[in-house]
C-alpha cells in the first residue's frame, strides 16, 4: 500500500504547497481588497441580522426617548436641562464604566456603590479635619482603617498587581503623615482607598476562589455600615471646598470649550486615519476611505453643534452667565478614551477579552487568569470612587446614602442597557457611556413631566428588563446563525 | 531518516498507586507523522501530558535535539517549540482568528498591539498551510465550525516556529469533509519539517498520514511499527491484546522457554 500511496500523497501536496503564493491572496480575497461603501454598509448590516447588535438598540432608544420627552415636556430640550442632563448622569456613567471591566470576566461587583460611599466619606472627612484623618475618624476606627490599606498593600504584592499596591500605598502615606486638606490630595486620597477596596475583593475573588456575588454581596453590607461608622448616624458631612464643586457643577470657559472640541475631533480623526492608512499600506482590508472621512465629519459635526449650544448663555436670570461645556464631560471622555485604549490596544485588554471568553484557554495560552480577575476589582473601585466625588460634588454633602440604594443597580443596569453581557466576553466602553446616557435621559424627563419616583422605578426597570430581553435573543440569534 | 528531535527514555509516570506509565521509549523524527494509538486508559493522554510538562514524570529522561530537558511547565514546553493542540480546543469564542492565534504573545510596538503586523503574520500562517476554508481572518471564533476551529488551533501552534506538534484526537468530533481538512494539515505541518506526534482512535486517519504506529497497551509501549510494514488487523490486536504475531509485548510462555 504504502510507497506509491506516500508518493501520490507527497505529489498532492507538492501541488498544494505549489499552489500557495498565488492562493494566499485568494484564500483571503476578502482580507486583501478595499471594499466599497456599499459593501462596508452591507456586511454591518448583515452583522446586525445575525444578532451581532452592540449599543445599536440603546442608540436607538435613546434617540426615541429624546423625541418623547422634547415633544411632552417644553422645558426638556432647553440649553439648562440638556446641560444638567449631562451632570445628572455622569456619576452613575462613571461607575458603570469601571463596572464595565467585571461584566467583561462574567462577574459582578454589588459593593461598588457602598465602596463608592466609603470613598466619599472618607474624602469629605479629611477635608473636613484639615487632613486629620485620625482625628476625623477616632483612634479605632483609624488604626482598622491603616491596617486595611496595609494588607491592601499586602495582597496586591503578593499577586504582584504594582497598580493596586501603589495605589493603596499612596492612600496609606496620605492617612499617616496628615498631609494638610486639599481638595486635589483629597480626591487623590478617594480615589486611591477605592483602589484598596478593590485589591482586597479582588484578592477574595481570584485567589481565595469565593464567587464574586458573594463576596461583593457581603461587602455590599459592610460598606453601608462603615459609611454609617465615618459618617454618624443621622449626619452629614458638608463638602464646602470650591475645587469639589466645580467638578459637577463647574463649566470649561468658552475658549476652553472649543480646544476640547478640536482635540476631541482631531484626536479621534488622527487614530481613525492612522490606523485606516496604516492597513491601506500593509495591503490589508480597510474600510473604504469615504466611509472613514464621514465617520470623522459626522463626529466633527456633532461636537461643533453642540460646543456651541453649550457655549450659549443658558442661565435663567439675567445677573448671572452661565456658559460652557460641563467638566463632567471631559472627565467622562478621558476615562473612555482611556479604557477604551487600554481594552483595545493593549495585551492586557486583550487578555482581559480572553478570560472572559474562555478561563481555560487564557490560561493554557500562558496569561495570569488570577491577576487579571484581581484587576477588574481595582478598576471597578477606583472608576466607582470618582464617580462618587462627582455625585458628592453634585449634591454638596456626604450622606449616610452615600452611594447606598440604588446606586449601584442604576450603573449595572447602565452597563446592561447599552449593551454589555452579563455573561462575559461582550462589552464596550461606550456601552456604559449610552446606557448612562439613556438611564439621565429616563430620570430626568420623568422628572420635567411631574411623574411621581413610583413611576420612574417602573419605567427604568422596564427598560433595563427590555434591554436584557434583547441581549438574550440576539445571543440566541447568533448561536443559530453560527451553527 | 535524520536524527530524532524528541527522545523519550524510560518514562515512568504513576498517579498514587496507579502505575499508568512503564518505561515508556519513543522517538519523534522531524518531518515524520508518529501516531500514538490505544485502548481508553492505555495513557496516551498521559504521556502527551508528560510531554507538555503539565505532568512532572517520576522517572526517565527527555531528550530534544539530542540534549536532555527537564520540562517543568506549558510555558517551558513552548519556549523549547513544543505544542499541544489539545482534544478540547483552547480557542476563546469572542476573539477573531488573529487574536486566539496570538493569544499570550501577543506582538506590540511601543507597548500598543501591533494588530497589522499580528493579521499579516497569521495569514501567512494560514496560507502557508494552504487553508483555505476561512473567508477572513478577522472572522470570530464563535461563528466558525469544528473543522475550521481545530485548524485555527493548529495553525496557532505552528505559528510559534514550533518543531513538535502533539494533536490530541484532532478529528474526533470532525464531520467526513472536515476530517480530510485536518488530516491534508497535519500531513503538512511534516512536510515543512516538523515533527508530529498524533494521537487518534481512528484506524483509517492513523493508516491514512503517520508514518509510524506507536502502540500503547495498559502502559506500556507495545511495539512501535512503521505503517508500511502492518495491517489493520494487527494494530487493533496491538491495541486491544498488546502483542500481534511476533510484534507486541512477549507472550508470558515464550519468556518462561
Amino acid at each position: 500500500m504504502s510507497t506509491e500511496e506516500a508518493s501520490s500523497m507527497t505529489d498532492t501536496t507538492e501541488t498544494h504547497e505549489g499552489e500557495a503564493p498565488q492562493g494566499a491572496i485568494s484564500d483571503f480575497g476578502i482580507d486583501t481588497t478595499s471594499r466599497s461603501t456599499s459593501e462596508a454598509i452591507r456586511d454591518y448590516w448583515s452583522s446586525v441580522r445575525g444578532g451581532e447588535l452592540g449599543s445599536l438598540p440603546a442608540l436607538l432608544g435613546l434617540i426615541v426617548l429624546l423625541i418623547v420627552f422634547s415633544s411632552l415636556s417644553d422645558s426638556f430640550f432647553t440649553l439648562g436641562n440638556l446641560a444638567n442632563l449631562l451632570q445628572q448622569g455622569a456619576s452613575i456613567t462613571i461607575i458603570a464604566m469601571g463596572l464595565v471591566f467585571v461584566l467583561l470576566l462574567g462577574e459582578i461587583d454589588l459593593s461598588a456603590g457602598t465602596a463608592s460611599g466609603v470613598t466619599a466619606s472618607v474624602m469629605a472627612l479629611d477635608l473636613i479635619h484639615g487632613g486629620n484623618l485620625l482625628g476625623g475618624m477616632g483612634d479605632g476606627v483609624f488604626y482598622i482603617f491603616c491596617g486595611w490599606l496595609v494588607l491592601a498593600v499586602g495582597l496586591s504584592l503578593l499577586m504582584r498587581l504594582w497598580t493596586g499596591a501603589v495605589l493603596s500605598g499612596i492612600a496609606l502615606v496620605i492617612a499617616l503623615l496628615g498631609v494638610p486638606a486639599n481638595a486635589w490630595i483629597g480626591m487623590l486620597l478617594a480615589i486611591c482607598v477605592g483602589a484598596s477596596i478593590g485589591c482586597i475583593t479582588g484578592y477574595l475573588v481570584a485567589k481565595i476562589g469565593i464567587p464574586s456575588f458573594v463576596v461583593t454581596l457581603a461587602l455590599f453590607l459592610v460598606w453601608s455600615g462603615v459609611v454609617l461608622q465615618f459618617i454618624g448616624q443621622g449626619g452629614t458631612l458638608g463638602l464646602r471646598d470650591d475645587t469639589i464643586f466645580q467638578v459637577a457643577n463647574g463649566n470649561i470657559g468658552t475658549a476652553g470649550s472649543w480646544i476640547l472640541c478640536v482635540i476631541a475631533v482631531g484626536g479621534y480623526a488622527a487614530v481613525l486615519l492612522n490606523r485606516h492608512f496604516t492597513r491601506l499600506r500593509k495591503g490589508l482590508v480597510a474600510q473604504p476611505t469615504a466611509l472613514v472621512l464621514t465617520k470623522i465629519g459626522g463626529l466633527a459635526l456633532l461636537a461643533a453643534v453642540a460646543t456651541f449650544a453649550l457655549t450659549q448663555n443658558r442661565s435663567p436670570s439675567t445677573l448671572v452667565v452661565i456658559a460652557g461645556v460641563p467638566y463632567v464631560v471631559p472627565l467622562v471622555l478621558v476615562l473612555l478614551v482611556i479604557g477604551t485604549f487600554v481594552l483595545d490596544r493593549t495585551s492586557y485588554g486583550r487578555h482581559l477579552y480572553a478570560v472572559g471568553g474562555n478561563k481555560e484557554a487564557a490560561r493554557r495560552a500562558g496569561i495570569n487568569v488570577e491577576k487579571i480577575r484581581m484587576s477588574v476589582f481595582v478598576i471597578a473601585s477606583s472608576a466607582a470612587a470618582i464617580g462618587a466625588i462627582v455625585y458628592s460634588s453634585k449634591v454638596g454633602s456626604v450622606d449616610p446614602n452615600a452611594g447606598g440604594g440604588n446606586t449601584l443597580l442604576m450603573s449595572v443596569g447602565a452597563a446592561v442597557i447599552g449593551g454589555t453581557s452579563l455573561f462575559g466576553g461582550k462589552g464596550r466602553l461606550r456601552d456604559a457611556v449610552i446606557g448612562g446616557a439613556v438611564l439621565a435621559v429616563i430620570a430626568n424627563g420623568m422628572g420635567l413631566l411631574k411623574q411621581p419616583s413610583a413611576v420612574v422605578f417602573m419605567v427604568t426597570g422596564l427598560v433595563l428588563l427590555l434591554a436584557a430581553s434583547v441581549d438574550a435573543l440576539s445571543r440566541r440569534r447568533a448561536a443559530t446563525v453560527a451553527r | 531518516m535524520s536524527e530524532p528531535i524528541l527522545e523519550l527514555r524510560g518514562i515512568n509516570k504513576s498517579f498514587g498507586p496507579v502505575h499508568v506509565l512503564h518505561d515508556i521509549d519513543l522517538d519523534v523524527n522531524p518531518g515524520e507523522v508518529t501516531a500514538l494509538v490505544g485502548d481508553n486508559g492505555a495513557g496516551k493522554s498521559t504521556l502527551v501530558k508528560c510531554i507538555a510538562g503539565i505532568h512532572p514524570t517520576d522517572s526517565g529522561e527527555v531528550l530534544f535535539e539530542g540534549h536532555p530537558v527537564h520540562i517543568k511547565g506549558p510555558r517551558e514546553a513552548a519556549e523549547l517549540g513544543i505544542e499541544v493542540v489539545y482534544q478540547d480546543l483552547a480557542l476563546a469564542d469572542n476573539l477573531d482568528i488573529v487574536q486566539n492565534m496570538f493569544l499570550g504573545r501577543e506582538r506590540t510596538k511601543g507597548g500598543l498591539l501591533d494588530e497589522s503586523d499580528m493579521e499579516q503574520a497569521a495569514r501567512k500562517t494560514l496560507a502557508s498551510l494552504s487553508v483555505r476554508t476561512v473567508k477572513s481572518v478577522r472572522t470570530q471564533v464563535s461563528s466558525l465550525s469544528g473543522g475550521q476551529r481545530q485548524t485555527v488551533a493548529i495553525a496557532k501552534a505552528v505559528l510559534w516556529n514550533s518543531k513538535v506538534v502533539l494533536l490530541d484526537e484532532p478529528t474526533a468530533a470532525l464531520g467526513v469533509a472536515q476530517t480530510r481538512q485536518v488530516l491534508d494539515l497535519v500531513r503538512r505541518l511534516a512536510e515543512q519539517g516538523l515533527g508530529v506526534v498524533l494521537i487518534s482512535h481512528n484506524m483509517n486517519d492513523v493508516f491514512e498520514v503517520a508514518d509510524k504506529i506507536a502502540c500503547l497497551y495498559l502502559g506500556r509501549m507495545a511495539a512501535v511499527v512503521s505503517t508500511k510494514d502492518v495491517t489493520h488487523g494487527q494494530v487493533v490486536e496491538l491495541i486491544t491484546a498488546g502483542r500481534s504475531g511476533d510484534l507486541g509485548i512477549a507472550r508470558p510462555e515464550a519468556a518462561t522457554i
